[in-house]
């Protein structure tokens, strides 16, 4: 196995909701079961509808949120449910970017600030070294040395998606988790901004995971994708065999959803694209969580839960007709 | 930003009030303590005695001037001591949430059921009067609703993006109240102090009034009140002057704190015709 910055090991984030008075306690299973890996300098795409557990998952490998069940390592750390992580030593190896520029960004705090302050934090203690590394890594998200004693308000949607874009990157980080990157931004700066991750990531060797509900992003930028389901990883792979050949048939109905010129396999399949709504995550469907949604639904589905499965080596799908053609 | 005329109106009233204060030893035509001279007793207001005399022939003019350092310090000092109490308790009950929040609630409900008055003529009975047991007794008993404030914002703020990513960059619990909560907090916590330090100047005038707060001879417009309560009806001026003192500077700290809540909170709608 290849030196793995980041891998989860059949992670599992549950939260207990409702009251012993209005209707008992219910567990929500958030993650349930997540294997997954991230090399340095890969982008993994996350894909998956609201709810499904992705901002969960981001919580937990940064350590806001304890596992209940399973491992996370993260650069040479290891994060249990009975062991929290060394905050500052997270800090150092992940960050995020956040999906709002406007919510994420202190008001009452100069560029200069939000960017210096966790460096002293963390020990850089030299005036001289703290302003070179602001000015510095300013420059690299393309934000001019003057914009430095500027408040938020002041800055444009795009600018303020740079200043936290160099925050997570201060520290000089070795993951970073892009939550939504630019789908609170403007169409016209999207691009842009797509572009700059990229740049950075070859520029200081970073690995993302990209979490995104705009499969459009998520082709653009990942070496793979994992699609998620419900708390679970239901098929991972490099992201043209996902896109080319995807075997869930949650996959299909996502492709199948990406407005297509170009008419891909994928989505001219019939009936691929999936009914109703997502299913509770507080009363999932027994068996595979897709199956009230899914056109291959035959009777197994609903009594037996498919695992993750080779597909070619390096693509996994979990279903049980994984290796039906259509 | 525009300024209303609540803000000008009340921070000028407020800053007469400050001034004069300040200024007191010069302004004033007398000592207000020692020039007592029982021939001027009870003269109605003269060229010589702007305001008119009191009982004991002292000038009234004075006396006020002089007031004003006590009514000040009590006000502005025992509502500093109230909003750090309440800021902190709220501040830290908002963020940590659990058993803490639930106790400090539970303070607060206490303290906002007692009339807080009558807390404080508890403090003073034990304490003794004199102006340390003031600023005890006010800087206790009115920063319940500093607490509710600080806690609700920090309720509100803690979800906030920066705040998340200040956890995520390492921050720890106390760098995060000071850096990312309080100071997006002030605004409101300024109004609430504004508006407080009017209601303890009243109660210091209240307990003053009641013979717990200020000894005589010390001027202090309560005190100055409450001797001027017998010859009310002969010598009017002897209680409307100190009056009109605590009612000018309570009207505009009042309009001030207002005025400030239009600046800092604009999205809230005035109701006014």
């Amino acid at each position: 196995m290849a030196e793995q910055l980041l891998s989860l090991d059949d992670l599992a984030v549950q939260f207990k909701v409702g009251s012993m008075l209005a209707g008992g306690i219910k567990t929500l299973k958030a993650v349930d079961g997540v294997t997954l890996d991230v090399k340095p300098g890969e982008c993994l795409g996350l894909v998956g509808e609201s709810g499904c557990g992705k901002s969960t998952l981001a919580l937990a490998i940064m350590g806001l949120v304890l596992p209940t069940r399973g491992r996370i390592h993260v650069g040479g750390q290891q994060i249990s449910g009975d062991k929290p992580p060394d905050r500052m030593e997270m800090a150092r190896t992940v960050q995020m970017v956040f999906q709002d520029p406007y919510a994420s960004l202190n008001p009452r705090q100069t560029v200069r600030r939000t960017l210096a302050d966790p460096l002293r934090l963390h020990g850089v203690g030299d005036k001289a070294e703290v302003e070179a590394r602001v000015i510095d890594l300013m420059a690299k998200v393309g934000l001019r040395p003057e914009h430095a004693d500027r408040y938020p308000h002041e800055f444009s949607g795009g600018q303020r998606q740079r200043i936290g874009i160099a925050r997570a990157l201060i520290l000089k980080p070795k993951l970073v988790i892009c939550d939504e990157p630019v789908s609170a931004l403007d169409v016209s700066i999207r691009a842009q901004i797509i572009n700059l991750l990229l740049e950075l990531k070859d520029e200081m060797g970073l690995a993302y995971i990209m979490i995104s509900h705009d499969l459009g992003v998520v082709e653009h930028v990942s070496d793979r994708v994992a699609v998620m389901y419900l708390g679970r990883i239901v098929e991972q792979g490099g992201w043209q065999e996902i896109f080319e050949d995807p075997r869930h048939p949650y996959t299909r109905a996502l492709i199948a959803a990406i407005p297509d010129p170009f008419h891909r396999a994928a989505a001219t399949v019939a009936g691929a694209k999936a009914k109703g709504e997502i299913a509770s995550a507080l009363n999932p469907p027994p068996g595979c969580h897709f199956n009230p949604r899914c056109p291959l639904k035959a009777d197994l589905c609903t009594v037996e839960t498919p695992l993750l499965g080779t597909v070619a080596p390096g693509h996994l799908a979990a279903c049980h007709f994984r290796d039906r053609i259509i | 930003m525009r300024l209303g005329a609540n803000t000008w109106i009340g921070g000028g009233l407020f800053a007469v009030a400050l001034a004069v204060a300040v200024t007191a030893p010069w302004i004033a035509l007398t000592d207000p303590v020692m020039d007592a001279n029982l021939l001027n007793a009870e003269l109605p207001p003269s060229m010589e005695f702007p305001f008119g005399t009191d009982a004991q022939g002292r000038d009234i003019y004075s006396r006020v001037v002089y007031g004003a350092q006590i009514s000040l310090t009590v006000g502005v000092v025992s509502q500093i001591a109230n909003s750090i109490i309440g800021v902190t308790l709220g501040l830290t009950a908002g963020y940590w949430g659990g058993w803490w929040d639930d106790f400090v609630n539970g303070l607060t409900n206490v303290m906002l059921a007692i009339p807080s008055l009558i807390f404080a003529l508890a403090i003073m009975a034990i304490l003794g009067p004199g102006l340390v047991s003031l600023l005890i007794a006010l800087g206790l008993t009115n920063w319940s609703y500093s607490c509710r404030i600080a806690r609700a914002q920090a309720l509100s703020l803690k979800s906030q993006g920066y705040v998340q990513a200040a956890r995520i960059l390492g921050y720890g619990p106390f760098r995060i109240m000071f850096t990312q909560l309080l100071p997006n907090m002030l605004g409101p916590i300024i109004v609430i102090a504004t508006l407080g330090m009017g209601g303890t100047i009243l109660a210091e005038a209240a307990l003053s009034f009641l013979g717990l707060g200020i000894r005589p001879p010390f001027p202090s417009w309560g005190s100055m009140l409450s001797d001027a309560r017998e010859t009310i009806a002969i010598a009017p001026w002897v209680s409307i002057f100190p009056g009109l003192a605590i009612f000018l500077t309570v009207l505009g700290l009042n309009l001030l704190g207002d005025g400030l809540r239009d600046i800092f909170d604009p999205q809230a709608t005035t109701r006014r015709a």
